[in-house]
């Protein structure tokens, strides 16, 4: 009873601070952000009161225990739903913000849909809400299973996964009216930061405290990625968000850094948050998930050590690399690019963990394809942790900073690393959290995997052309000494490029598409009937030489 | 167990330890590499001539960061001979020591804009703010032409200026006090604001947008674009500086 | 000569030995006599709940 009470007040006390913002809100932004956590907090509410057990309360029994004999995978499912979910709107939002730069008409004049508002938004919304779910989901889900344990802290999780949807909400609405602290990647405003906090330490607790009740003695190598990538990811949003607001009722607030110190440390926090959230958190689903398809144990258990230590103590010094030739101090950015370099060592470590994962049973790739997903996310992520090295080195540097080349090596590790991977996870997680034999379709797999892959070829190699072409036409001298290229004529060619950058970004969304529909309809019970993925034909009865041709007489 | 004293089984055991040990090792890298840039006085060498924004100015870098400009402009020229000769002297890190956030950016889509301003007249901002592709056919930018029908809603300044103050910019009693008229003062020559001139420099005073007497976002912004690395006066700095 | 100068230039030396000795001897230690075991026991963990997992 007290229990409720307390509950109820608090989200009472909660409704109350965001009719008293927003009756005090200094600028349009926060008022409708505070009516969105109003309504948040009252729906809480209800929701808290509706599901209460009345009876129980007034019989004065104890709340019934859940049931230990199973797994706690509520949040999951509603985990595996929001990351589908959210995947087709970051998805649909870069799609359309890339044909922007192809038909600049498509901003269409007005503020809201312009390019300027909506990359924030198509960022965040794959990071945070779509990695960002796929990560909270599958941490949940592995580290129960890896320590033969329920959740702790159930009521705790479940707010992590709401409060985490808010801070989604708050974030998107934030940039489509304008409200950005105009750092990359680190958008939201100082009270949406300020509410990722909260959700975040809830976070540690709940998979901190899961580990804490394990009933294994070891605690398994995906758990070591999954805790660094929180911890670590606390550590850089803490310190990269700190800001002065400009008043505690309006949205405004200045970075507490300037200049040189905040260019870096934002670098620090850009680097890190593909460091630990894209790399780092999916490497541990990686060490889950792989071995579990594959259905044998991770390749080396002594390599993923060493890179796990190795990869978070790198990582952490290549943010500089962001910065090379700019205002930043010489020594900064020097170091930043041999730390860069190096990374590129335990990056390959995980890579080539994961792929010999499958020594053995190579043959899985034809027949299985959600393995072939995950090979496909290994190999990305084995190019792209190539690739980030070489850009890091000066001398590229100098020609590709600036230029979509960029776009295309962030794209080849988000579409085909995170992507992929996320993708093979959610094959994985959907018939066996809902209780199904298994996928609605295999075969929709399948050509989720073409069109992604395809999808990824297209952007990747269309912005390579991008980028070293904008990078040598800015430079290029005529033998008159003077520039070649105006900055328009660089701007018209990149056109043709731009487009087929589209048709890819079209493809990769229609292969998510192809998966929202498989999923859907595993999750309703159904399965498609199909001709099962399998083998080449062989027919032993044709598998003879031809018999002896009749003997020619001779001439 | 060959190790009695360190093993890695005690850390796969430990949550604790496990936590703690991975945020020592990956505190270590951020804390040699960003702290020195505070307490290491090399880092920003003293420039002639940088102050910090005008009232105005500050309000036309919060449109600017408000439309995601920095989502495709630079303001950081590297020192390359084809980016000087482009975008002019490469950027020096005096020259955004009050900008909270720095707005260097990553990408290109369109020109650097750390020295734009008095590149352009205050007509051709406007036009290209308003149609960008009518005075640059081949440019994909959006229209912005609504900043030339809203007034300018900055909120109070005292209240901005007060809080960059607070996170180190040195705005003065009178200066924070001033900022609500400095930012109507600049923006209308006939309107006065004692001292305005003296506390800030080399302000450009006029009516930006075309539309006297009214004082717009596009006003705020353009006079924003207008100072953009004009602080600093390149021919007087030229024999200090060394070779990088 | 500066401060910087003076880290600078243990970085490049002693620091740099330092390093490569710490990473060679945590190597070294993953090659640690009853390591092999209870590595591939680890490995094996993930499979041991069949029934439910």
């Amino acid at each position: 009873m007290d229990n409720l009470v307390m509950k109820s007040g608090g989200w009472m006390l909660v409704v109350l601070l965001a009719i008293a913002g927003f009756a005090l809100s200094h600028d349009p932004g926060f008022s409708v952000h505070m009516v969105i956590v109003g309504l948040a907090a009252m729906i809480a509410l209800w929701a808290g009161l509706k599901r209460a057990d009345y009876a129980a309360l007034a019989g004065g029994i104890l709340p019934k225990p859940a049931d230990e004999g199973v797994y706690d995978d509520d949040p999951i499912r509603w985990g595996v739903i929001a990351t589908v979910f959210w995947g087709l709107a970051g998805f649909l939002a870069g799609l359309y913000i890339a044909l922007q730069l192809a038909f600049p008409a498509l901003n269409l004049g007005i503020e809201y849909t312009s390019f300027g508002r909506l990359r924030p938004l198509h960022t965040s919304a794959v990071i945070f809400a779509f990695g960002g779910n796929a990560l909270i989901a599958t941490s949940f889900y592995v580290v129960q299973r890896t320590c033969r344990a329920r959740l702790a802290f159930p009521t705790m999780a479940r707010f992590v996964f709401w409060g985490y949807q808010l801070f989604i909400v708050l974030a998107a609405t934030g940039y489509v009216m304008g409200v950005t602290e105009a750092k990359e990647y680190a958008e939201p405003e100082w009270y949406v930061d300020l509410w990722l906090t909260l959700v975040w330490v809830c976070y540690l607790l709940v998979f901190g405290g899961t580990l804490l009740r394990r009933r294994e003695p070891h605690i398994y190598v995906a758990n070591w990625f999954y805790l660094s990538f929180i911890i670590t990811i606390a550590m850089l949003h803490i310190v990269n968000n700190l800001a002065i607001p400009v008043s505690i009722v309006g949205s405004k607030s200045y970075s507490a850094f300037a200049g040189v110190q905040d260019a870096l440390t934002q670098w620090w926090y850009g680097h890190n948050a593909v460091g630990f959230f894209l790399t780092a958190g999916f490497l541990a689903m990686m060490y889950y998930f792989v071995p579990k398809q594959a259905e044998r144990p991770v390749y080396s258990y002594r390599l993923s050590i060493i890179h796990f230590w190795s990869l978070i103590f790198l990582y952490i010094w290549a943010g500089p690399h962001h910065l090379h030739y700019t205002a930043l101090p010489d020594w900064a950015q020097t170091l930043g690019m041999v730390f860069s370099i190096m990374l590129w060592m335990p990056s390959w470590g995980g890579m080539i963990n994961g792929l010999m994962t499958l020594n053995g049973a190579w043959d899985k790739i034809r027949t299985d394809p959600i393995i072939r997903m995950m090979v496909m996310a290994l190999a990305f992520y084995g190019m792209s942790t190539f690739e980030g090295p070489l850009m890091s080195i000066k001398a590229v540097n100098s020609l590709s900073h600036y230029t979509d080349w960029t776009i295309g090596h962030v794209h080849s590790g988000a579409l085909g690393w995170n992507g992929m991977i996320t993708f093979a996870a959610l094959y994985y997680l959907a018939p066996r959290l809902w209780g199904r034999s298994r996928l609605y379709s295999l075969r929709m797999v399948n050509w989720h995997f073409w069109l992604a892959t395809v999808g990824i070829v297209l952007y990747a190699a269309s912005m390579w052309v991008a980028g070293i072409m904008q990078g040598l036409m800015w430079r290029e001298y005529g033998a008159d000494g003077y520039l070649v290229y105006a900055f328009s004529e660089v701007v018209s060619a990149m056109f043709p490029m731009y487009v087929i950058r589209a048709a890819g970004g079209l493809l990769y969304l229609a292969g998510a598409l192809v998966m929202a529909f498989n999923i859907w309809m595993t999750i309703a019970g159904r399965q498609r009937a199909e001709k099962p993925m399998r083998d080449a034909t062989y027919d032993p009865a044709k598998d003879r030489p031809l018999p002896a041709p009749a003997a020619v007489p001779a001439e | 167990m060959a190790s009695k004293f360190f093993s890695h089984a005690k850390i796969e055991r430990n949550v604790t330890l496990l936590g703690a040990l991975s945020l020592v090792v990956v505190a270590i890298g951020g804390i040699v590499e960003i702290a020195p840039l505070f307490w290491i006085d090399s880092t920003i060498e003293k420039v002639e001539g940088v102050r910090p924004y005008t009232p105005l100015e500050q309000a036309g870098r919060n449109i600017y960061m408000r439309e995601g400009c920095y989502n495709c402009h630079s303001q950081m020229i590297r020192p390359f001979r084809d980016e000087v000769e482009r975008y002019g002297h490469y950027s020096l890190a005096a020259e955004s020591m009050y900008d909270h956030p720095f707005q260097w950016g990553s990408k290109r889509t369109g020109p650097d804009l750390a020295r734009v301003g008095g590149r352009y007249s205050d007509e051709w901002h406007v036009q290209h703010l308003k149609d960008p592709q009518s005075v640059v056919p081949e440019s994909i930018m959006p229209s912005y032409a609504f900043l030339a029908e809203r007034e300018l809603k900055a909120g109070d300044m005292r209240q901005h200026l007060r809080a960059l103050y607070r996170v180190g910019v040195p705005y003065t009693d009178k200066a924070i006090e001033a900022a609500n008229d400095d930012l109507r003062a600049q923006a209308d020559p006939d309107f006065d604001s004692e001292g305005f001139k003296d506390r800030y420099p080399k302000a450009q005073v006029r009516d930006f947008d075309g539309k006297p007497g009214q004082l717009t976002e596009m006003d705020a912004l353009v006079a924003y674009l207008q100072m953009l690395g004009t602080l600093v006066d390149f021919e007087a700095a030229a024999p200090q500086e060394q070779a990088r | 000569m500066s401060l910087y100068d003076t880290l600078r230039h243990f970085a490049d030396s002693w620091g740099l030995v330092f390093m490569s000795v710490l990473f060679v001897t945590f190597v070294g230690w993953t090659f640690r006599k009853g390591a092999s075991a209870r590595h591939r026991d680890a490995a094996h963990m993930i499979f041991e709940d069949r029934h439910n997992g």
